[in-house]
């Protein structure tokens, strides 16, 4: 890791921020994407994610302190030599008519075509397979504003990808993505990142998903100091709690989950096993009552051989069967007495 | 940046638009309000004498430099009007929708009506000068407003904002037009008036000698602008990613665009909509957004369709010619309304 120093993006107490004049957003950042590896930057809305892609990818000037692509120092290069270190798929969004996926990979070539643009066959190989890459074979002449959002992104990564720079900066790019669109959004960023060593910072605010994505994450809030770590070592250091909780938030360690905070209910002892058993627990704790093995006079049984079926039992006496978790919750909400836990 | 899908559609196309002018430019030569016979004209363009004088004087006096007007113009407003669209990134941006035009007609007040109402001179009367300060002028109306508008268009995002903008600029130098007027003599205003409705046969060989080579060398030189104008479709973030120098680009471009619209309504005056209409028709019948294939396409249709409106002005049966802007405006406001019509979101 980090043993071509060519394949390194690094910062050198970095501070950003729009205005020289006031105190900067954030300061003394020391830290760095990795080739092969998928870095996530993680913080809630307005903590400075935007400004801190802006500046890495060199939109916006450091207020002080370096940004260095390998060995080159972003200041000293030119346009045209940026454009060969790093590529990026920002939030702005395309309303070009007529524009296919074709043509917008191909722009992605621009830094190494010549002066009217003209595509050469080693270009048009490059956008091709690039385009399978993605996942979107078959869609080269597909107009990209009649793609879905997440189409489009695939097709900005693509293009990214011709670009062939050794880091991708990616702002939010799953933001406005449906669910399965993000996860296939942000798995094929991680697949890219090993299979053509890149490496790959994107900023999102999802930290589920980024917990489990992500090779490295860099933590940001307002008025905190960035912190850097790989996911499991900022769970167990809390850090995610300092940044991300706030009131009747409550970020558990455990599953790695926000949790609501609700009146507390009664305990209630669940048994069974499998599917139906996680998911009965998950609705008690939703109503706010605490699955537990032992210990209380209410019981819910779990039938075990998938048909379905749940049991209520108060003192060992069965007191009512039911075929629904919706049912079965009626029942609990409706038998055990609200009685707060002392 | 084309696939090889699609690209025999582009050529016939582009077949279709060469045969289409060249079939108009034939027309506008031929017909007029004087009868020629079509074999005589062939005669003529074919460089053999004709014996009737008068017939040789109409054509080479009147319709050839006319219909090169014509042809140059429409190509020279349908080149600038698509690289406004692509640099302002949006579809209504034109010559006469971002008060380019208005500002080009505002320059041309100032030197005609100031210059009649305070030093006395009629600068219409003063022939080849007269035509050159008065091109010079609308150049440099064009050019501020054209820099005022891109310095705005970095403050406002919004783009139906910018439209507004524009108007306001054609408003106000309405306004001070009308002011001018106002101290002006009854001449100058005429002449003012009369370059307004804008046309296509002002144009004598001894004008054309500064026209085609300024037009020529804007339609040259958007050819050189291919590439930046490709890379800014995906808007400024993306293109100086991908190592464009925006500022240097940017500058090329409204170089470029200002020397075309400029020049063409300094000449012929403020045509309406051709820069605005052909751009989208091109780019609905090549369906690229390429603009390797749209500056060429973009010239051959504007150029097919001012001869085409050029053609209808002269229709037999009118007495004389009609203004330019009435048959441009009469087929460019439909188009623009559809385009209205098919964009939900004119405003992002």
């Amino acid at each position: 890791m980090g043993d071509n120093e060519e394949l390194y993006l690094s910062t050198e107490n970095l501070a950003i921020g729009y205005d020289r004049n006031v105190k900067p957003l954030h300061d003394n950042i020391n830290v760095g994407v990795y080739g092969g590896q998928l870095t996530c930057l993680l913080g809630p809305n307005g903590a400075g994610k935007s400004t801190l892609i802006k500046t890495l990818s060199g939109f916006q000037k450091p207020v002080s302190g370096d940004v260095w692509y390998g060995k080159d120092k972003i200041e000293h290069l030119s346009e045209s030599q940026r454009a060969k270190k790093v590529s990026v798929v920002l939030t702005d969004r395309l309303e070009v008519q007529n524009l296919t996926v074709f043509e917008l990979v191909a722009l992605g070539r621009t830094p190494y075509t010549g002066f009217f643009g003209k595509l050469l066959k080693k270009d048009v190989e490059l956008v091709h397979r690039a385009i399978d890459e993605v996942g979107l074979s078959g869609y080269a002449q597909k107009p990209i504003d009649k793609m879905s959002d997440g189409e489009r992104q695939k097709a900005m990564i693509a293009k990214a990808l011709v670009q062939e720079t050794p880091f991708i900066i990616l702002d939010e790019p799953a933001a406005f993505l449906d669910l399965p669109a993000k996860i296939e959004i942000m798995q094929l960023l991680r697949r890219l990142s090993r299979e053509k060593n890149r490496g790959i910072l994107l900023s999102t605010h999802d930290l589920e998903m980024a917990l489990q994505i992500a090779d490295k994450i860099w933590l940001i809030a307002q008025g905190r100091t960035l912190k850097e770590g790989i996911p499991e070592d900022l769970v167990l250091s809390n850090d995610f709690k300092c940044f991300f909780e706030r009131e009747g938030i409550v970020f558990d360690n455990h599953t790695g989950a926000f949790k609501y905070h609700k009146i507390k209910q009664a305990d209630v002892v669940l048994k069974g096993a499998g599917d139906a058993y996680v998911w009965v627990g998950r609705a008690l704790n939703r109503l706010g009552f605490n699955p537990v093995h032992e210990g209380s006079d209410w019981k819910v049984e779990v039938s075990s051989n998938g048909t379905h079926q749940y049991h209520l039992f108060k003192s060992d006496q069965l007191l009512m069967q039911c075929y629904s978790i919706e049912e079965l919750m009626k029942a609990v909400s409706n038998n055990l007495t609200i009685s707060p836990k002392a | 940046m084309q696939g090889e899908v699609a690209k025999g559609r582009k050529s016939i196309a582009f077949v279709f638009l060469g045969i289409l002018m060249l079939v108009l430019f034939v027309l506008n030569i031929s017909l007029g309000s004087v009868y020629i016979p079509f074999n005589t004209v062939l005669k003529w363009m074919c460089g053999l004498a004709i014996d009737n004088e008068i017939w040789q004087n109409i054509l080479l006096k009147s319709r050839l430099p006319q219909s090169i007007t014509a042809l140059l113009a429409g190509a020279g407003l349908a080149a600038g009007g698509l690289q406004m669209q692509t640099l302002f990134r949006n579809p209504l941006a034109g010559p006469s929708i971002l008060g380019i035009s208005s500002g080009a007609g505002l320059g041309v007040a100032i030197v005609v009506l100031l210059f009649g109402a305070v030093q006395g001179i009629s600068l219409s009367a003063l022939g080849w000068y007269g035509s050159l300060t008065i091109t010079a002028a609308a150049f440099i109306g064009a050019i501020w407003v054209l820099f005022m508008v891109l310095f705005l268009a970095r403050k406002l995002k919004n783009n139906a904002m910018l439209l507004i903008v524009g108007i306001m600029v054609g408003y106000a130098s309405s306004a001070i037009v009308g002011l001018l007027q106002f101290i002006s003599s009854k001449e100058d205003v005429q002449a003012f008036v009369v370059w307004g409705l804008g046309s296509f046969n002002n144009l004598s060989w001894d004008k054309h000698v500064i026209f085609i080579p300024m037009v020529m060398l804007g339609l040259l030189g958007s050819f050189f602008l291919i590439k930046p104008l490709n890379v800014l479709l995906l808007g400024e973030n993306y293109a100086a990613n991908l190592g464009l120098n925006i500022k240097r680009s940017r500058f090329s471009i409204l170089i470029i665009t200002g020397l075309l619209t400029a020049t063409i309504t300094a000449f012929c005056g403020p045509v309406a909509f051709l820069g605005l209409a052909v751009p989208h028709l091109s780019k609905g019948i090549f369906k690229t957004a390429d603009h390797s294939v749209l500056i060429p396409a973009v010239m051959l249709f504007g150029g097919a369709l001012a001869l085409f409106c050029n053609l209808i002005a002269r229709l037999p049966g009118f007495d004389g010619t009609l203004p330019i802007n009435a048959v441009t405006s009469l087929i460019g406001a439909p188009i623009v309304i559809s385009v209205i019509l098919k964009r939900k979101n004119l405003t992002q």
